[in-house]
Order: C-alpha cells, then structure tokens, then sequence
C-alpha cells in the first residue's frame, strides 16, 4: 500500500524508497543513515548518505544531554545541509535510530525531515545499490537555532506531574523489561536500572508493533486498532508521553503518535527507565499491568 | 584479573594497534564477512529458546559443542541479516575461545567488547554483545556439568 492511501495524518514526513532513489542526487536532499549496529553504515550505505551516528554526533560526551547549539551547528555544516535541505533519515532495526537522529533533529526545529519508510533493510531487500566510502560534502554556512526541549522533551518532575495527574503514559518496551522480569535475569547484563517495574498507570505496547514484517509502518486503521483502542489513547489526551529504556525505542512510536495518527502532544521523556529504575522514591509497578 | 585465552589477547592486541577508528571498523567488517552459520549438524531452524542470547536485537543464538579433550567448539546463529556487529563478534568468539579450557572461558570478561568495539558503544548494543559472550560461558558452564554427570570424577 502506498504511503499516500494509508490515512496517515501527515504522510508528508515519510517518503518511499524509490522517492530517494529519484533523489541521490537532488542537491537539495541529504539522506542520513542513523544505525545501532556501528559497523552497518561503513559495511554498505544508501549512495550519497552521510552517516550520523548516536553516540558520536547527537550527544554530549560529558553530561547526559545531547548537543547543543554549537555542537548541531557543526554536524549540520559538516554533513552540507543547511536550513532549506530536506533531511531524509533512514537506519536499521525498522528506523527506530532513525527516528531518534529525527527526534533530536526536531528539537533543532529541522522541519524538513522525513523518514525512508521500511529503512535499510526495504532497500537492500529491494536490491537498491548499496555502497561503502564515506561521501564528502562542502561544508554548509548553517546558522542553528537554540535547542528547544520545552514541545517534545519530558523530564522527570514533568513525568510524576504526569503520573499524578493520571494522563497518558505509553512504555514501548518489551513485556519482560515493562514487568520488571527481565531486570531479574542473573548472569546477563540488564538496562542498569536498579529496580525493575514501569511507571505506574502506562500501558505496554511494544514499540515494534507499529511497523510491517517489510519494516515499513503500519496503516493507520491498523495503528489506530493498537495504540486508541487497545491502549487506551484518545483525542482528549492533554499529553501523551513515551519512554523506554533510554528514549530509542520511544522516539519510534514519538513519530507514530504525532505524524502518522495526528497527536498533538507527545513528549519523549528521555530519561526513561535508565532513570526512573534508579530514581529515589519514585512510585514503580510490576507485572502485566496494562499490556496492550 | 585472570589471563585471557592467548587468541584472544592476541586478536585484542592487533585492535588495539588500530589507533584510527575507520581502521578499526574496516577490520571488524572483514572479520564479519567470514560470518557462517551454524551447521545443521547442531542445529536447525526453528532454534531452541534455550540457545537464545537475552537481550540481543540482534537475534543471536549460542552452542557449546563438546570436543573430546573437555573443551568447546562455538557455534552462533544471527538471524537479523543486519547484524553485522553481533557475526563480528561470533567469529571472534568463535575463532579464539573454541578449545579453550572451560575455567579461562568462564574467567573472560563480559566488557571485552569494549576492547574490541571500542567505547562508543550504545547501552543497547553493548548489552546485546555483553550477552553474547555470558550466553556462550552459560553454555559452557552447562554443557560441562551435563558431562560431569555422565561422566564422574574417580
């Protein structure tokens, strides 16, 4: 099916394979491959696409906060885009790095992102060229904005006002990590929580869901199903807020709420369970809870 | 802290010499591309749960496979086809822990994947890798008191 014939609310932020196959060498487009895997990019890439990578480029290396003005300053200058480029992210594992590099490039209020639909994985199944070498671009004369946490960031007092106040709260996480069971498995290296559980009053839904064996994203009617009937949320949500284990996985579903079903609100708390599961006097629940 | 299986080190050793990070990564995609699946002597599709690495978006799977002199040979199965730093991984594994003594392999550090992946690492990857390297000690931890029963001491 068509992006366009899916009801999306605004299908506009996603483009289709063969879209970035008629633009590799648009000159005002410049794909972004944003993986977990770091090997991936340099093994074989999108040709033309510059690689942005989590840990390298969106964070700060001190803090745990990702960059600042001038740090996206210098990414964006160093990958030749500038303010009027149109940004198209594409990465592994059903784009959910993709859409986090989306994520932190919308708190720099780039509004001319998309997302290749179905990532790389859609691509190389469709046998598209795939090619090692990193491309070289001059450098933009790119003036950013401040960042802007204040839309599409939740940070923890704003989550306990959240859980007080009852509003709606999505852990994308895997039933075992949203119980607390899966914290609890010995010999194994688990989130670096000290406690296991989820944030009271949210309902699981496993962030994956959103997305087709093909990697692309799901129909509306088929989102619309999963996330306001089976999980409860409607239009009269004031807020909705996601997480997960560090904010990876919740940007994925961040981008389904807010532009495939049209959410005005929806905020990334970023914090997630890295750092409720270590917070002091947090209120925590565990089990099954609303799993939907 | 215990010494690491001579392979192993050695391996360590030559990343470490690699001081520019495309080098590195270049070296890592080599060894990946010598990926090869597990045989169908050991296993077959569908994978027993039990073999599954916890935690790996990868999707790897571990076997101990006894040899005759009480130590392993190490079989991996990585079913995401993206999965390029887990097949990195299972080749240096497999490369230089099979043969090892049980008590060296159960001594290696679950972290050695920062040495060879370097720091950058995402807490997300770096569980999934970590998790490779305790399932195959697991493995090894079972298979050898599964033999130890069959065959006792004295």
């Amino acid at each position: 099916m068509k992006i366009e014939e899916r009801g999306y609310a605004h299908p506009e932020v996603l483009v289709s394979t063969d879209w970035v196959a008629e633009h590799l060498d648009d000159p005002s487009v410049r794909i972004v491959e944003s993986n977990e895997d770091p090997l991936l990019y340099a093994s074989g890439h999108v040709p033309g696409a510059v690689e942005v990578d989590w840990t390298r480029d969106l964070n700060d290396p001190v803090r745990r906060d990702y960059l600042d003005r001038d740090g996206f300053q210098a990414l964006m200058r160093r990958i030749g885009a500038d303010g009027e480029t149109t940004l198209v992210f594409y990465g592994d594992k059903n784009n959910w790095w993709a859409t986090y590099a989306f994520w932190v490039f919308q708190l720099f209020g780039q509004s001319k992102a998309k997302i290749m639909d179905g990532g790389r994985l859609k691509w190389k199944q469709e046998g598209r060229s795939l090619v090692r070498g990193t491309p070289s671009y001059a450098a933009s004369a790119f003036v950013a904005p401040g960042r802007d946490d204040s839309r599409l960031r939740a940070f923890r007092d704003r989550v306990l006002a959240h859980v007080d106040a009852g509003r709606a709260l999505i852990d994308v996480r895997s039933p075992a990590e949203y119980s607390g069971e899966r914290l609890h498995m010995e010999d194994y290296p688990n989130e670096g929580a000290l406690r296991g559980g989820h944030i009271p009053g949210a309902a699981n839904v496993p962030w994956a869901r959103a997305v087709a064996d093909d990697g692309t994203f799901k129909p509306a009617d088929d989102l619309t199903a999963i996330y306001r009937r089976e999980a409860g949320l409607d239009d009269d949500d004031e807020e909705v807020i996601v997480y997960c284990r560090i904010g990876e996985r919740s940007s994925h579903t961040w981008f389904v709420l807010s532009y495939l079903l049209g959410f005005d609100d929806v905020r990334n708390y970023d914090g997630s369970w890295t750092e409720w599961g270590n917070l002091v006097g947090v209120p925590i629940e565990k089990g099954s809870g609303q799993a939907a | 802290m215990a010494a690491l299986p001579a392979k192993l080190q050695e391996t360590l050793d030559t990343l470490a010499l690699l001081e520019d990070r495309s080098d590195r990564i270049q070296m890592l995609i080599d060894v990946a591309d010598r990926f090869t699946d597990v045989p169908e002597s050991i296993a077959r599709r569908p994978f027993a749960e039990e073999h599954r690495v916890p935690g790996c978006e990868s999707e790897a799977f571990v076997w101990a496979e006894p040899r005759g002199d009480g130590a392993f040979r190490y079989h991996f199965a990585v079913e995401n086809p993206q999965g390029v730093s887990a097949m990195a991984l299972a080749v240096i594994l497999g490369d230089t822990l099979s043969g090892s003594p049980p008590a060296q392999v159960a001594a290696v550090p679950a972290d050695v994947v920062y040495r060879i992946f370097g720091n950058e690492l995402s807490m997300g990857k770096s569980i999934g890798l970590m998790g490779m390297v305790c399932k195959l000690q697991s493995e090894t931890a079972r298979q050898s008191a599964e033999r130890d029963v069959r065959q006792p001491a004295g």
